[in-house]
């Protein structure tokens, strides 16, 4: 095997994956701190006769990039916090119409302008929730470059497969950090190409009829079948309706597609689990933090495991209450107000035993950081 | 091919008001398209939201309704991605010009070659009557029971202005002539834009009191002259109809495909 070494940021790193997974458009709009996402696009992409668009603002770009989906293109736009509000309206669109399409928010401090060169992982939910009505969402992330890569190609195979928007949520100190990269071979790691509907010319196509798998088949917009697309409930062909049945059906559809495979996108790092009393649930940059924390500890004979999670959203309620059975305490380490820890509670048996160690002042929260919490939650002080 | 092959039938009824000129618009759009003789299946209309933008649900072209103001972001992406398709874009006053005012500033000072259709009704027609940009001051609106304080945007003077190098304006009344300009602006390689003043009776015609859908397309006939016409020199204050911009100026998707050249390697 021939790898291809780096020494790149983070942001390189999933604009290196983007391009490994059959990127050949991006549109985007520059914010700290995910702007190097979309340098090194501008740089690349006209080299391989791709296409980088600087639009006029993060609406323009996520619209782009849906048309330019609709057309056959594997896309992807990358931004941070307020670019990602801005972008809410269109992430329900691309739900609705089955648009697939991968967005990356490098999340930076907030509410609104908040801290743009500092870190935080403020926007879990809005990932979740941000966008209006009822729908289920994909959304990634990772804490290393090797694994900023990983997650990032993982991204453009689910957006694939369920045909849909995924949302990789990084964070300033992932994105920033300069560390090495092994990029792999080309199908080293195996990517998921667009499902192309079967039927041919002049046959009805039915763009929004799913297969008995949930999958939709494509056609290319602007190919041999003319659909209609829209951001209102619609029937099989793509045409508006209020059908109660219809709308119910759409819904479910929406939900169901990504819930039922919730299992096949789960994915996960474990430290040290099977015989630690404190569980550390973390994620992104906090979960190097806790790792650090956990090593340290191990060498001074006190038990802690950490559980890194890689895919927040649709949240692995099972995986956290089995990897938690035997704890006596869980920690989560992340860098808000507890958003991961509301799921985790609603996942294990004992919510009364889950704590948060948090920070949420834009600095980085450190292995000393947690170990403090640690130390209170169990009594001891610090 | 017969006027009728265009048309989506299975999505009939349509949703306008009896009397719309929605539909006057969406006759001399396809008239145009026949007479250019463009093959169905290499058009993509692109729409926002509004009674004008269901224009798009009618017709057998590759069609996609979009978000209100946001066709026009929409449609760069497809023709980015694919250049040789016509990209068609209707869109409402309010659509084009109040939340879509930045993409359309931005598709016209980019001059990437696609047709902005605007749908002039002075009026929020789809959220039943609102002022729009292109209201006017003192007329009457939902939001505007006591008369419009706020100015309108000149549609032409604003598309030269950021850059469009086909602009033409014409009326619902001018049937003929506006699907002619809808011709030229198809053919034009840049972005064009037409400005279609489009009565709506329901919201701005009855709230206005300017009588019924036929009075208000003979207030098109003597509201407006052609440029360049014995009535236009006679009388100043009309509104002129006519083509006001044709102009050349490199196009964004040509000079794109340079620059790939140019990165590539390519000659
Ligand atoms: C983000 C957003 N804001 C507001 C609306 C509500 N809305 C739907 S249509 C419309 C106005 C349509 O007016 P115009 O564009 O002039 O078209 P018309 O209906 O008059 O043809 C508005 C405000 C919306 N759909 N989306
Ligand atoms: S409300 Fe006005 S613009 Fe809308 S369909 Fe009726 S007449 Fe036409």
């Amino acid at each position: 095997m021939t790898q291809s070494l780096k020494f790149v940021q983070g942001n390189v790193a999933c604009a290196e994956a983007a391009l490994y997974s059959g990127l050949d458009f991006f549109a985007g709009y520059p914010i700290t701190p995910s702007s190097e996402i979309m340098e090194f696009m501008a740089n690349r992409l006209p080299r391989i006769g791709g296409k980088f668009l600087q639009m006029e603002d993060e609406i323009a770009s996520i619209c782009a990039i849906i048309g330019a989906s609709l057309t056959g293109h594997k896309v992807m736009t990358a931004t941070s916090g307020p670019g990602f509000s801005l972008m809410q309206e269109a992430l329900g669109y691309a739900i609705m119409t089955e648009i697939p399409c991968v967005i990356v928010n490098v999340q930076r401090g907030g509410p609104s302008t908040g801290l743009p060169t500092h870190v935080s992982q403020g926007d879990v939910n809005q990932a979740r929730y941000g966008t209006h009505g009822e729908h289920a969402i994909i959304a990634l992330t990772a804490s290393t470059n090797q694994d900023i890569f990983t997650m990032t190609v993982n991204a453009f195979n689910f957006a694939e497969t369920y045909r849909t928007p995924v949302i990789l949520l990084l964070d300033e100190t992932t994105g920033h950090l300069r560390e090495r990269l092994e990029v792999p071979d080309e199908g080293d790691i195996p990517t998921v190409g667009r499902l192309k509907t079967e039927v041919s010319q002049g046959v009805d196509y039915h763009p929004y009829l799913p297969r008995e798998d949930g999958r939709l088949p494509m056609s290319d917009f602007g190919g041999v079948h003319r659909y209609n697309v829209t951001g209102l409930f619609h029937d099989m062909w793509g045409f508006p309706t209020e059908n109660p049945k219809i709308v119910y059906g759409l819904i479910r559809h929406l939900v169901d597609k990504i819930d039922h495979y919730a299992d096949h996108m789960t994915r996960w790092k474990e430290f040290y689990l099977d015989d630690a009393p404190t569980v550390l649930i973390s994620y992104g940059a906090a979960a190097r933090s806790a790792l650090h924390l956990v090593e340290n500890r191990r060498k001074r004979g006190e038990n802690l495991g950490l559980l890194e999670l890689q895919t927040l959203w649709p949240f692995p309620h099972a995986l956290v209450r089995e990897k938690c059975r035997n704890a006596q305490s869980v920690v989560v380490v992340e860098m808000n107000m507890g958003q991961i820890l509301q799921q985790v509670k609603l996942a294990v048996h004992q919510p009364d035993r889950v704590f948060l160690a948090n920070r949420i002042d834009g600095e980085l929260i450190t292995p000393t950081d947690i170990q403090n919490i640690i130390h209170v939650i169990h009594g001891k002080g610090v | 091919m017969a006027v009728r092959d265009y048309l989506r039938e299975r999505f009939f009824p349509h949703m306008w008001c009896p009397g719309c000129g929605h539909g006057i618009v969406l006759n001399a759009l396809l008239r145009a398209v026949e007479k250019l003789g463009i093959d169905k299946s290499d058009i993509v209309m692109v729409s926002g939201i509004g009674c004008s933008a269901r224009i798009s649900g009618y017709v057998d072209f590759h069609t996609m309704h979009t978000l209100h103001g946001r066709a026009l972001a929409f449609a760069t992406g497809i023709k980015m991605s694919r250049p040789e398709l016509t990209v068609l874009v209707p869109m409402g006053d309010g659509d084009a010009l109040a939340i879509g005012g930045n993409h359309f500033l931005h598709a016209a000072r980019r001059n990437i070659n696609m047709t902005a259709i605007i749908m002039n009704n002075r009026i929020y027609g789809m959220t039943g009557g609102q002022f729009s940009p292109l209201t006017g001051c003192g007329m009457f609106g939902t939001t505007a029971p006591y008369g419009n304080v706020d100015h309108d945007f000149d549609l032409v003077e604003l598309s030269k202005a950021a850059g469009a190098t086909f602009v033409a304006r014409s009326t619902a009344y001018h049937v003929k002539e506006l699907s002619g300009f809808i011709e030229k602006a198809i053919s034009h390689k840049g972005f064009s834009v037409v400005e279609v003043m489009s009565q709506c009776p329901t919201n701005f015609g009855r709230r206005n009191k300017l009588g019924t859908a036929v009075n208000m397309l003979e207030t098109y006939k003597k509201q407006t002259a052609a440029l360049d016409s014995k009535a236009a020199a006679d009388s100043p204050d009309k509104i002129r109809r006519g083509i006001f911009a044709q102009t050349e100026r490199p196009e964004y998707t040509s000079e794109y495909e340079k620059m790939i050249h140019m990165a590539s390697g390519k000659s």
